[in-house]
C-alpha cells in the first residue's frame, strides 16, 4: 500500500515566463497515469500550460511542464496555486478502489479532493474537469439500460469499497451547484481501456485466464484511453459548459466476446446466491476480478453518453476492436 | 460469431427464418449487440427455435398482423397467461416473421428473470428487456416496436379456473403512451390459458425460493392450438390531464383485448384445436 508522502517545496518562480502567463494555465492531477499524459501531450499541443502534480511521484513529461509530487491535504499544496494562475483545473488524480482501506481512501479521494476544490474557489478558477466512474450508478439487475446522468447513484448500497467513489461525485456535486463561478464538469466515463492502463478493467484484459460468471454475460462499453483524452481536452475547450457527463461510446460487446476477442480464457464460477461469488473473490484476493466489481461482471451497467457527445461534439475515434486488438497482440508479443 | 451459434444456426434457423430476419431493420453494434443486450445472431436463433414452435407445436393462427406499423414506434398490448411466457414468445414471432413488415420485438419482462443464470442473458439476445419504464421510454424514443402485458404475473400466474378473464392492468403503458404519442396495437391471445393449466398456487414456496409464483401444474407445455387477434391501432396521444382519463384509456384498450379474445374463442374447438 502506497503512503502518501511529504509534500516537496515548491518552487515555481523560475519556469514562470511571459509566454506561459498568456497561455491558458492548466493543472493536472495523476499525472503518473496514463490518461493524464495522454492529456497532458494534447493540451501541451494545443499550446495550453499545463502543471502535472501527482500524490505518487513527480513525473517526468516533458522540459516545459512543471511537474510536483504533491499531498493534497498538506498546506504546501497551496503553494502551486499561489505561483500559478489556473484557468482550469482537471482533476484525475484517484486512488484506485483496490489501494488502502476505506480511510485511506477516503483522505485521498474525499478530503484531498475538498481541499483542491477548496483552492479552485479561492484562487477563482474558471473551470474544474473531474474523473468520476460509471461505477456510481452501481450494478444492479433491475438497471435499465442507458442510464443518464440523472440516474440515482446506488453502487453504496452494493458495495462499501465504492462509497468513496459515490462520496467524490457527491462532492463535485455540491461544489458545481453552490459555487457556479467555478464551472464543473463531472464526467463519468464506462471503463477505459488500452495501452498503458492499469485499472481494474486494464488488468482484467491483460491476464490470459480470468472468472466468469456462469450463467451470466453482461453487454459492456469501453473507451480507449486516447479517445478518453480526446474527450478531457474537449471539455477543456468549452470553459463555460459545466453539468455531468456520461462519456461513453454508442457501441456495446458482452463481456464473453470480450474475453474471446483478447484472447482470455474465462472460467466458470458459481454465479448465485449473489453473495458467494463476491466471497469467492474476497478469499482469492483477486487484484483483476475484486469481490466489490463482481456485480460489474454480471449485470450491465450501460451508460448514455448523447449529452456528452452533443455537448461537446465528441464522437470515440478508436472501435472497441482495436481496444480488444491492443489485449491481443500484448499477449501474442509475450509469448514471443 | 462462436461455434455453439454456428451449430444452433445450422440446426434450427432454416432459410425462411433467416430471410425474414434479414429484413429486420434493426441497429445494433460493432459486435452485433444493442444497448439493452439484443444480439442479431441470438434473436435469429431464437426465432429459428420457437418458430418450429410456433409451425408444429403450438400451430399458431396470427391475424391482423397488417395493423402493426412496419416502422415507428408501437406498443402492443395483450393479455398475458399461461405460467410460462410463452404467449410473448408466441407473439414475438408474429411479429419478427410479419410479411406485411417484420420486427424486432422487444418484450418486456419480469424484473426477477435477469437476475436468473442463462434465462436473463437469453431472453436478453432474444430481444426482451427488463419491465422497467425508463426502457420503454427509451426504446419507444428509439421507434421501437415494444411488447407489454400489463396485467404482469397477476395474467400469467393466474389459475385455470380464472382463465380469460382479464387481471387488472397496469396503467404505466397508457402513461408511456401518452408522453411517447405512441399508437396501441391491442392482442388478444387464445389458447395459451390451455398450455399450462395451474390449479393453485403454492405461495409460501414461491416465497421462500424468491419466484412470483410456483403453480400446481403439469411439468410441460401442453400442444394447445394458439390464436393470436392483433387488433386496429389505437391513438391515444396527448397529455396527461387527470388520472381519470388515463383509466378510462386503459379500459378501452382491456375492451379491445377483450373484443379480440372473444373472436379467437369463437374459433377454438376444443382443448387442443
Amino acid at each position: 500500500m502506497p503512503k502518501a508522502k511529504k509534500t516537496e517545496t515548491v518552487d515555481c518562480q523560475s519556469v514562470e515566463t511571459i509566454q506561459e502567463k498568456k497561455r491558458p494555465q492548466v493543472l493536472v492531477t495523476g499525472a503518473a497515469g496514463v490518461l493524464a499524459q495522454e492529456t497532458i501531450n494534447r493540451l501541451s499541443q494545443k499550446k495550453y500550460g499545463v502543471v502535472a502534480i501527482d500524490f505518487r511521484r513527480a513525473v517526468q513529461i516533458g522540459d516545459d511542464i512543471p511537474s510536483y509530487k504533491v499531498d493534497f491535504l498538506k498546506r504546501g499544496f497551496e503553494d502551486i496555486f499561489r505561483q500559478h494562475k489556473f484557468d482550469a483545473v482537471i482533476h484525475l488524480g484517484r486512488v484506485g478502489t483496490d489501494i488502502g482501506g476505506s480511510h485511506f481512501r477516503h483522505n485521498a479521494n474525499v478530503r484531498g479532493t475538498q481541499k483542491l476544490f477548496d483552492l479552485c474557489v479561492k484562487y477563482e478558477v474558471g473551470q474544474v474537469i473531474v474523473l468520476s466512474s460509471f461505477f456510481v450508478y452501481g450494478a444492479s439487475a433491475y438497471n435499465p439500460a442507458l442510464l443518464d446522468e440523472d440516474t440515482p447513484l446506488k453502487a453504496s448500497d452494493l458495495s462499501l469499497n465504492l462509497i468513496d467513489t459515490v462520496e467524490l461525485d457527491n462532492l463535485s456535486q455540491i461544489y458545481m451547484y453552490k459555487y457556479r463561478r467555478v464551472r464543473m464538469k463531472i464526467l463519468r466515463p464506462c471503463n477505459i481501456a488500452g495501452p498503458g492502463v492499469r485499472n481494474n478493467i486494464g488488468r482484467l484484459l491483460s491476464r490470459k485466464v480470468v472468472p466468469v460468471l456462469w450463467g451470466f454475460n453482461p453487454v459492456m462499453q469501453f473507451l480507449h484511453v486516447s479517445d478518453m483524452a480526446d474527450a478531457i481536452v474537449k471539455a477543456c475547450g468549452k470553459p463555460n459548459t459545466y453539468g455531468i457527463f456520461n462519456v461513453a461510446p454508442n457501441d456495446w460487446a458482452p463481456y464473453k466476446e470480450v474475453l474471446r476477442r483478447c484472447d482470455i480464457i474465462g472460467v466458470p464460477m458459481v454465479s448465485i446466491p449473489d453473495a458467494l461469488p463476491m466471497w469467492i473473490a474476497r478469499m482469492a484476493g483477486w487484484e483483476a476480478f475484486p469481490s466489490y466489481l463482481v456485480n460489474y461482471f454480471k449485470y450491465p451497467v450501460i451508460v448514455d453518453g448523447s449529452r456528452f457527445a452533443k455537448a461537446f461534439n465528441f464522437s470515440p475515434r478508436r472501435s472497441l476492436e482495436e481496444i480488444f486488438l491492443h489485449y491481443r497482440e500484448m499477449k501474442t508479443r509475450r509469448w514471443v | 460469431m462462436s461455434l455453439a451459434s454456428t451449430v444452433l444456426k445450422k440446426a434450427f434457423v432454416s432459410k425462411d427464418v433467416k430471410e425474414a430476419h434479414n429484413r429486420i431493420t434493426k441497429e445494433v453494434g460493432s459486435f452485433g449487440y444493442d444497448a439493452w443486450g439484443y444480439s442479431k445472431d441470438g434473436a435469429e436463433i431464437g426465432l429459428g427455435v420457437f418458430k418450429k414452435l410456433y409451425d408444429h407445436y403450438f400451430r399458431v393462427e396470427a391475424e391482423g398482423l397488417e395493423n402493426i406499423p412496419a416502422k415507428g414506434r408501437v406498443l402492443i398490448i395483450a393479455n398475458h397467461s399461461g405460467q410460462l411466457p410463452l404467449d410473448g414468445a408466441l407473439i414475438a414471432i408474429a411479429v419478427a416473421t410479419n410479411p406485411h413488415g417484420p420486427r424486432a420485438p422487444r418484450i418486456m419482462i419480469e424484473r426477477f428473470f435477469p437476475t436468473v443464470p442463462f434465462v436473463g442473458n437469453l431472453l436478453n439476445m432474444g430481444g426482451a428487456v427488463i419491465g422497467d419504464p425508463v426502457n420503454c421510454i427509451r426504446m419507444l424514443r428509439r421507434d421501437e416496436c415494444v411488447v407489454v402485458f400489463p396485467e404482469g404475473i397477476r395474467g400469467s400466474g393466474k389459475l385455470f379456473k380464472k382463465r380469460y378473464k382479464l387481471q387488472r392492468f397496469g396503467f404505466g403503458f397508457m402513461h408511456i403512451a401518452m408522453e411517447t404519442d405512441t399508437p396501441i396495437v391491442p392482442v388478444g391471445v387464445v389458447g395459451c390459458e390451455e398450455t399450462m393449466p395451474s390449479l393453485a398456487n403454492v405461495k409460501p414456496l414461491a416465497k421462500m425460493l424468491g419466484l412470483p409464483y410456483v403453480p400446481v401444474t403439469i411439468p410441460v407445455p401442453l400442444p394447445s392450438k394458439v390464436y393470436l387477434r392483433f387488433g386496429k391501432p389505437l391513438d391515444f396521444s396527448g397529455v396527461v390531464k387527470t388520472e381519470k382519463q388515463v383509466i378510462e384509456n386503459v379500459e378501452a384498450v382491456k375492451d379491445a383485448i377483450r373484443g379480440l379474445i372473444d373472436e379467437g374463442l369463437s374459433q377454438k374447438q376444443g382443448w387442443f384445436h
